[in-house]
């Protein structure tokens, strides 16, 4: 008496009311939980920033962050990620209308916006480097190799994972798995963006100031 | 109210004596103070101690008399009521008497700290400075006033507070005298400060609590005290007699690993790193 | 900068230990290894092992190799802790060199919580949480097998450690500097850091994974305050892991970087600081314990209202003390380091908030006695762990009270006073606990009970050798005895104490014993669970068959109460019809995760030696896993009707 009978495949079945990515219960439990990943990278990423922070005066006779940075350097690296934030949201509006083609378009411009990002962070890094600012010249620059590092490498497991879905979109087209991991890629997309954001604010404009 | 505290007091030490079934032994460091910070550390330990056993003891009746009362056999005829949900009023008592009780604790705690921080009231304007480095696996004092250093055993004078000023030239270390006061550690790159006395001359035990490695067993050291003239006299007579100390000795002593008999020298170089470290990296 | 530390394959070599200890447990493991793959092979039952264990992502599978990878590192743990107090049983001993004892705490500690005490718990979350809520998975269940298996290989890169260059020696706390380069060389240290951080990805995707899986995978009228306690613990639980364990990944990543690529994040030169790595490790430390603590806490409220007959006393304050337990112990971790001199001001602050864990646990032990109050107590073998828990627990908890008070924490710190309260809390709550999780569930892990009279033996003896291992502790402790010493001189007054903390120690390990033949004998023995219901149980996993199907339930319930299935009873079960059965939608097996979690496994080896080829194999691996599984559709299938009729009609339903 105390058994319904709900829908089995309640899973799998779609709801076509909201947007694609949304339409099945898979897809939400799936966008869900990486919401919730992404709350244990932010956690990540504070010590990362809190570590940075503490030591930033910890430069043991090295360069300092002011003699470090610059300024021209990191503002076309901040456009870059903050405009391929922008392209890859239109992707992602493209794939709702359903326009495979335009979706594609924005994707790819996404990933070379990024692949920009990362190759502009690179040649920030052998500069330092072959100036002597390495990892293990002082504790500041072990907490900014480190810090911006790892946004980097996230930048850069990000873009291949963009690409396998680009090849998954061309081969299977916009369906709700295919638009659930597109949405997916592109939360961790923002997310970086945003994290960007602090490093752009408490790490290059800050550390050029103090 | 002092004279109830007092008899708490006393009876929680009874208890306390009698749960430590030691037969023989009866040094129990911690329990004995010997000076006025371990005692004011005891003080805490008593009260916690007794505020603490009163729970348990509730949380015992109450568990002993439950587990006997409503144990499931067939002619047990206590209540039961297996729809019981619970009781405000009842939680609202368990759950005011750990405020209380933990208002108790926390009040002479918060109390005893900034007490603790503070030099003693009775410390002269110029006290007794002793800086302590911890090196692998050695414990060095310097006495800066008198320019002497010893490694791995302390001198100081009685019933006079000392400061330690305490750092360490390798992993970190605590530097515990028991029977005159709780721990501090020692740390590199940062000095800590930490206020001891000894109430009477006498031989007291020292030892790290903060594991550094494989010589660490062998970080304890004893600690004299003094009476205030024989403190001098020990003073002048190492001044007198011991060696200086070389700077290639104390790199030897404070950057070689390894183990060190007891050493007394009547000078150390200026230039250690030692007590200079100040506070930079904090 | 190459590390200063680097070896070659002939310093790998040589590096093979010598004493005669670690040889003896090297053959022991090449043997038993030898045996294992022999007797596979001889019964042929490799594909068997391959297709319904290694692939496997049903959540009560998964549970059940967390258990017994747990158990295996009880028994590695247990035996560390044996050969320790071997060694301190009288003074001056050198049964145990200072070296090979600082490398058996080390392990002792970290391998007892992080791989013995977590994944336990893990377990049995695994395999009670889905069918307390009436779900036929968990939210993600492939996630679910790569967090067993990055476990697996995590536990297994941290034990090789003494086969291959010597185990971590740094103690469970591994503070910097001392486990720095400078001094401390070697590659131990670098299995401590590794091992932990594959470890620690798995228990952070087990934390999203059960976050998601009990908001929204809830059978249909189960609201969040209809769950049973466990699943509330685990809840929570899973919530402190999100937040906490990051910070873990960043304090072993930062560790490790110094290490491997110099860095100076906690070097005493160019302007590291040691204390940082103090804090970030008690950052996620303090909320650590809280994860072992809290899931105890969900079992024994379960087991004690079961065997009770009774609703569990004031649901509503159980679910709120759990939460503040959580929020608190994020606001408490300077506690493990009042003598740091963060000055008076700080350590009131963390004294005080210490202190207030006390009121929502004080709670938790009135409401447990008074769920006891007015019910009627079968003193089974779970239900005995829950007695014991509750005073062995309290003396930890007035213990813990008492090291909160900061300037008495001063002589306290470090000392066996704090081993044995720390002890008292983890063994005399988390394991009680975990051992009235197994014995509570073993019939619907395996379909048969253990056997109550050995059961009975085991609390009893275990209860007594702990108590008598783990009380001197705290009168030797005030004597001045710190932890870690690998040996002690004689004189101090402490000799005596300590032979008897040894016997006691002997104790506890024949007191497993018990446990390991009960385990042993039950497998023909022990009474088998033929209506799913062998305990007279209140909440939904009882409702289905022991063990349960791979489906959990051939129709979800319906829930309208707390205790749902208790009410159910009460108002007359009636089973499913078979009418109305639909075919059921599962997820596939996979061998991905294990393949994922061997390549962290080989990336990490290379870590450890600073072996870059290796590391690099082992990161392509991860990632070409990652990426063929993406490309992987064929995920999930569906189970007909009529296969579930012929399973429920076998189980007599």
């Amino acid at each position: 008496m105390a058994y319904s009978i709900p829908s089995d495949d309640h899973e799998h079945a779609i709801d076509t009311s909201g947007p694609l990515e949304y339409s099945t219960e898979e897809n939400k439990l799936k966008i869900l939980g990486f919401w919730v990943f992404l709350g244990a990278e932010f956690v990540l990423f504070s010590c990362l920033f809190a570590t940075y922070i503490v030591l930033h005066g910890n430069t043991a006779g090295g360069p300092t962050s002011q003699q470090l940075y610059d300024v021209n350097g990191f503002m076309t690296e901040t456009m870059l990620l903050l405009v391929s934030s922008f392209t890859s949201g239109l992707a992602i509006h493209a794939m709702r209308n359903n326009q495979k083609n335009q979706m594609i378009v924005w994707w790819i411009i996404t990933m070379g916006l990024g692949a920009g990002f990362v190759g502009m962070e690179i040649s920030e890094f052998v500069h330092y480097v072959s100036i002597g600012a390495t990892i293990s010249r002082s504790a500041f620059l072990s907490g900014f190799f480190t810090l911006v590092g790892t946004h980097g490498a996230h930048v850069t497991l990000g873009f291949f994972w963009m690409l396998s879905i680009l090849i998954q979109i061309i081969r299977k087209g916009i369906t709700p798995i295919t638009a659930r991991k597109a949405f997916v890629v592109s939360l961790y997309w923002h997310f970086l963006d945003v994290v960007w954001i602090f490093i752009f604010t408490v790490v290059y404009l800050t550390g050029k100031v103090v | 109210m002092a004279r109830n505290r007092k008899i708490l007091r006393r009876f929680s030490w009874v208890v306390m004596a009698s749960l430590l079934l030691t037969g023989c032994s009866t040094q129990i460091p911690v329990l004995q103070p010997q000076g006025p910070v371990a005692q004011q550390e005891f003080g805490l330990i008593e009260w916690s101690f007794f505020l603490m056993l009163i729970v348990a003891i509730v949380v015992f009746i109450l568990f002993g008399v439950f587990i006997y009362r409503y144990r499931n056999t067939p002619n047990n005829k206590a209540p039961y009521e297996p729809d019981m949900e619970g009781s405000r009023k009842l939680e609202f008592i368990w759950t005011l008497i750990p405020v209380v009780i933990v208002l108790l604790i926390a009040v002479p705690t918060v109390r005893t700290t900034y007490a603790l921080q503070a030099p003693p009231s009775t410390a002269k304007t110029d006290p007794l400075v002793i800086n302590v480095t911890s090196a692998a696996w050695k414990w060095v004092f310097q006495y800066p006033k008198s320019g002497l250093e010893t490694v791995n055993y302390l001198v100081i004078p009685a019933n006079e507070p000392v400061q330690f000023n305490l750092t360490s030239v390798g992993p970190m270390n605590t530097f515990w005298i028991p029977s005159l006061g709780g721990m501090e550690f020692n740390m590199p790159n940062v000095t800590l400060g930490l206020w001891l006395q000894a109430d009477h001359p006498g031989i007291y035990l020292g030892r790290s609590a903060n594991f550094s490695g494989v010589g660490f067993e062998h970080m304890s050291f004893t600690v004299k005290a003094l009476s205030i003239p024989q403190f001098n006299t020990w003073v002048s007579a190492v001044k007198k007699t011991a060696p200086a100390l070389s700077s290639a000795e104390n790199n030897q002593i404070l950057y070689t690993h390894g183990l060190s008999p007891k050493l007394t020298f009547s000078s150390y170089p200026s230039t250690t790193a030692t007590g200079t470290a100040g506070m930079s990296g904090m | 900068m190459l590390p200063r530390y680097f070896y070659n394959f002939s310093t790998f070599m040589s590096m093979f230990p010598h004493n005669y200890l670690i040889y003896g447990a090297d053959v022991s493991i090449v043997g038993a290894t030898a045996l294992i793959i022999f007797v596979l092979t001889y019964f042929k039952k490799w594909k068997w092992l391959w297709d319904n264990w290694i692939t496997t992502v049903d959540h009560k599978r998964i549970g059940i190799m967390y258990i017994l990878a747990a158990f295996a590192m009880f028994f590695r743990g247990g035996t560390d802790g044996l050969l320790m107090r071997t060694q301190l049983a009288l003074p001056n001993l050198h049964f145990l060199s200072a070296q090979h004892y600082d490398e058996i705490f080390t392990t002792h500690g970290t391998i007892m919580i992080l791989f013995m005490a977590m994944p336990m718990l893990i377990g049995l979350i695994n395999v009670a949480v889905p069918l307390q809520i009436g779900a036929r998975d968990v939210a993600f269940p492939y996630l679910n097998a790569i967090s067993f298996w990055t476990f697996f290989f995590g536990a297994m890169l941290f034990n090789i450690s003494f086969v291959f260059g010597g185990s971590p020696d740094a103690g469970w706390t591994s503070y910097a500097p001392l486990s720095e380069l400078q001094f401390d060389p070697g590659p131990g240290e670098n299995y401590y850091l590794l091992g932990l951080q594959l470890a620690g990805i798995g228990t952070i995707a087990t934390g999203v994974n059960f976050l998601v899986t009990i908001l929204k995978m809830r059978a249909p009228g189960m609201t969040l305050m209809k769950m049973p306690q466990f699943t509330w613990a685990t809840l929570i639980t899973s919530i402190i892991i999100i937040f906490a364990f990051p910070v873990l990944t960043v304090a072993l990543a930062l560790l490790t970087i110094d290490r491997l690529a110099g860095a100076h994040f906690f070097t005493i030169a160019a302007g590291g600081m040691p204390m940082m790595w103090v804090n970030l490790f008690w950052i996620w430390g303090h909320p650590e314990v809280y994860i072992v603590i809290l899931p105890a806490f969900g079992i024994l409220s379960d087991v004690i209202s079961t065997f009770s007959g009774k609703k569990i006393f004031g649901y509503t304050a159980m679910v709120v003390s759990l939460a503040a337990i959580a929020a608190l112990s994020f606001t408490v971790w300077v506690h493990h380091f009042f003598t740091m001199g963060a000055g008076a001001a700080v350590n009131s602050f963390f004294g005080v908030s210490t202190m207030l864990i006390a009121i929502p646990t004080g709670v938790k032990i009135f409401n447990w006695l008074f769920t006891m109050y007015r019910g009627r107590i079968r003193f089974t073998t779970p239900m005995l762990w829950a007695l014991a828990f509750i005073p062995t627990f309290v003396v930890g908890g007035m213990t813990g009270v008492m090291l909160a008070v900061a300037p008495a924490d001063y002589q306290y710190h470090n000392s066996y006073f704090l081993v044995s309260h720390f002890h008292y809390v983890l063994i005399g709550g988390t394991v009680f606990g975990a051992f009235a999780g197994i014995y509570y569930w073993w019939p619907k892990m395996f379909g048969h009970k253990l056997n109550e009279r050995l059961g009975r033996w085991h609390v009893g003896t275990f209860v007594l050798f702990f108590n008598m291992t783990f009380f001197p502790m705290y009168i030797v402790g005030l004597m001045g005895m710190t932890r870690r010493m690998y040996t002690y001189p004689s004189g101090l007054g402490w000799t005596a104490l300590n032979l008897i903390e040894t016997i006691g120690a002997f104790g506890q390990g024949a007191s497993m014993m018990i446990m390991a033949v009960n385990i042993v004998r039950s497998i023909k023995f022990g009474e088998r669970d033929v209506t799913g219901d062998i305990w007279d149980g209140r909440t939904l996993e009882w409702s289905t068959t022991s063990p349960a199907a791979e489906y959990n339930f051939s129709v979800l319930p319906q829930v309208t109460s707390v205790d749902e299935w208790w009410e159910e009873k009460k108002r007359g079960v009636v089973r499913p019809d078979h009418a109305t059965f639909k075919p059921i939608h599962m997820p596939n097996n996979s061998g991905w995760p294990f393949l994922i979690g061997l390549s962290f496994f080989i990336a990490g080896f290379g870590l450890v030696f600073n072996w870059w080829l290796s590391a690099i194999v082992g990161a392509l691996g991860i990632i070409t896993f990652l990426f063929l599984r993406s490309f992987d559709y064929n995920t999930d299938h569906y189970i007909p009707v009529d296969e579930v009729k012929r399973v429920e009609a076998a189980a007599g339903r």
